[in-house]
């Protein structure tokens, strides 16, 4: 167990520092530190996108927990997509910034998980069928994405562009100020779920058993939606949507041999750190010096793993 | 003791009340009973302690608390509630769950362990030491119902709640729950039982609550509730009740129609 949290560290390390080395412009790994470029956009960016990982895999871990469901996750329970309209909201009424966007966000994301919630409870209610909310989800994303669109319909064509770009998550405009705002939301909400996490381990038995053992099952929920919802609204602001991390690095941590919560968000954080940062050096070496959209990417490799573990739910 | 005095339940959109003013008492150091056919309100009644359906009118205590206005923690602390199911969707350690048990007892920096010696004592009354290391998915159905036991008397506490708890469970296992329950109970605490088992039930508890479409039909000693009129007007079914030739207890026999 020791073991592979050591290296679950040094892959993030590793992945950190080719992500700083790799590029159009190859930078010898002594000349990291003094180069230009590397300061101001790899570094960054970088730094950005192990932030999104990181929060995407609580954000993931939580859910999965906390609604019994190892196919939950903030894009495909469309917390993403709501957050992804407060932010194009934010931006049609110029009111977007790094602080106002991520608030925008939350707002978004924090309507798609009542609404989710409504729509499943009507259709079986929560730790039901796991595949009720998973559809609730997905198609308040897909209303959600008609939103933007039909938002989008009268901007100006940069405007939609760059809109596209963003709804396929990109960590490319990776700016400090957005990456403090990003990391200020996961710090509160990342040790918030790390402190509520044997409330996860409780809520995961079932609501009537975690009552049982003294889990005040309503208010432990709401909470836990809330820090995991915001903590996934904050990457939407600063990243876009960036879907399937939050799906597939819970697993990924519990099949490293973590069973509690606190071990299962704590290795949710660090694999889904290194998985986004993968991703990135990937989008942007593969076709270099095109950008894939990140987005793209982990959807390629989520889509599969999606796939699987429906085929184990049925 | 757990009493509750006059307690009526509402399922939202319901038109009947799935308990309408149910009164009974568990007493500590008694096996108490209850039985009653399928809907008749004997889960809702577990479900109302655990401040899982809204309470209309009526009272929970425990001993002299007013139980629907402690906190689930502090309720958990003093009852130890084993419901119908529960299952960790994603497979922990036996001893991982049987801590959960004192999740009450601990505080949002002080978590239960599960090297906690209070789990392990647990585990040993329950006889399920030799799950404590195997994963929750690894174990059998019966085995299960033995750990859940043990979490429940993990979390201490005055009295036990059992919502049918052996399901699943061969005649062997299901003898050495109830031989069990007797137990703790004759140790001081207040065991609160729902069960179809009533032959068991007549057998090893002191008293029976017998509860029919949310309504206390009978209570009393075994053989008191027990008679055959009462059960097969309850049950709608033809049963005689003759006497268990080896202890002598009421023994009802579902006969064929």
């Amino acid at each position: 167990m020791r073991r592979l949290w050591a290296g679950a560290v040094i892959v993030l390390v590793a992945l950190f520092v080719i992500a700083l080395a790799v590029g159009p412009v190859g930078i010898p790994l002594h000349d990291l530190w003094a180069s230009e470029i590397v300061r101001t956009v790899r570094l960054p960016r970088a730094a950005l996108a192990l932030l999104v990982g990181a929060a995407l895999g609580m954000s993931g871990g939580a859910l999965q927990g906390v609604l019994r469901n190892g196919l939950a996750e903030p894009y495909l329970l469309g917390v993403s997509g709501g957050a992804a309209v407060g932010a194009v909201v934010a931006t049609m009424l110029g009111l977007a910034g790094p602080a106002v966007t991520p608030v925008a966000a939350l707002i978004g994301a924090a309507a798609a998980v009542i609404l989710v919630l409504v729509i499943a409870r009507v259709g079986g209610g929560r730790g039901a069928d796991p595949r009720v909310l998973i559809m609730a989800g997905v198609v308040v994303g897909a209303f959600a994405n008609a939103a933007i669109m039909v938002a989008l319909a009268s901007a100006p064509a940069d405007t939609v562009r760059g809109a596209v770009w963003w709804m396929m998550g990109s960590v490319a405009d990776a700016r400090w100020s957005s990456i403090a705002w990003l990391a200020g939301y996961l710090a509160v909400g990342g040790v918030a779920l790390i402190l509520w996490a044997p409330e996860i381990d409780a809520l995961a038995l079932g609501d009537e058993a975690a009552a049982a053992i003294g889990v005040d099952v309503d208010r432990a929920s709401r909470r836990i939606f809330l820090a995991a919802a915001t903590v996934a609204a904050a990457t939407v602001a600063a990243a876009g949507l960036v879907g399937f991390v939050g799906l597939v690095v819970p697993h990924i941590a519990r099949s490293g041999g973590a069973r509690a919560h606190r071990a299962i968000l704590s290795a949710s954080a660090l694999v889904g750190a290194s998985l986004v940062l993968a991703a990135d050096i990937v989008a942007r070496t593969v076709r270099a010096p095109a950008d894939l959209p990140l987005g793209a990417i982990t959807a390629l490799v989520g889509v599969p793993f999606f796939l699987s573990r429906l085929r184990r739910s049925t | 003791m757990i009493s509750v005095d006059d307690l009526v339940v509402r399922y939202p959109q319901a038109r009947e009340p799935a308990l309408n003013g149910v009164t009974l008492r568990a007493e500590r150091g008694a096996l108490t009973a209850i039985v009653g056919p399928n809907g008749s309100g004997k889960s809702t009644l577990v479900r109302a302690m655990i401040g899982r359906v809204a309470v209309e009118r009526g009272t929970v205590r425990v001993d002299d608390q007013d139980a629907l206005k402690l906190s689930r923690r502090a309720f958990a602390r003093r009852v130890a509630v084993v419901t119908q199911r529960d299952e960790p969707v994603f497979p922990i350690l036996g001893r991982e769950y049987v801590a959960l048990g004192r999740y009450a007892h601990g505080s949002l920096f002080r978590t239960a362990q599960p090297d906690d010696p209070a789990v392990d004592a647990a585990a040993k009354r329950a006889a399920v030491t030799e799950f404590l290391d195997r994963r929750t998915d690894q174990l059998s159905g019966g085995e299960w119902q033995r750990l859940r036991i043990a979490r429940a008397l993990a979390q201490g506490g005055e009295a036990l709640v059992l919502d049918e708890p052996t399901t699943f469970l061969d005649i062997a296992h299901e003898m050495a729950l109830f031989e069990l329950l007797a137990d703790l109970a004759r140790g001081g605490l207040a065991v609160l039982l729902v069960s179809h088992q009533l032959n068991l039930v007549a057998r090893f508890a002191g008293h029976v609550v017998l509860l029919h479409h949310g309504k206390v039909a009978a209570a009393g000693t075994p053989s008191a509730v027990m008679r055959g009129s009462v059960l097969e007007s309850v049950y709608e079914w033809p049963l005689v009740v003759t006497h268990d030739p080896a202890v002598g207890a009421p023994m009802l026999v579902p006969l064929r129609r």
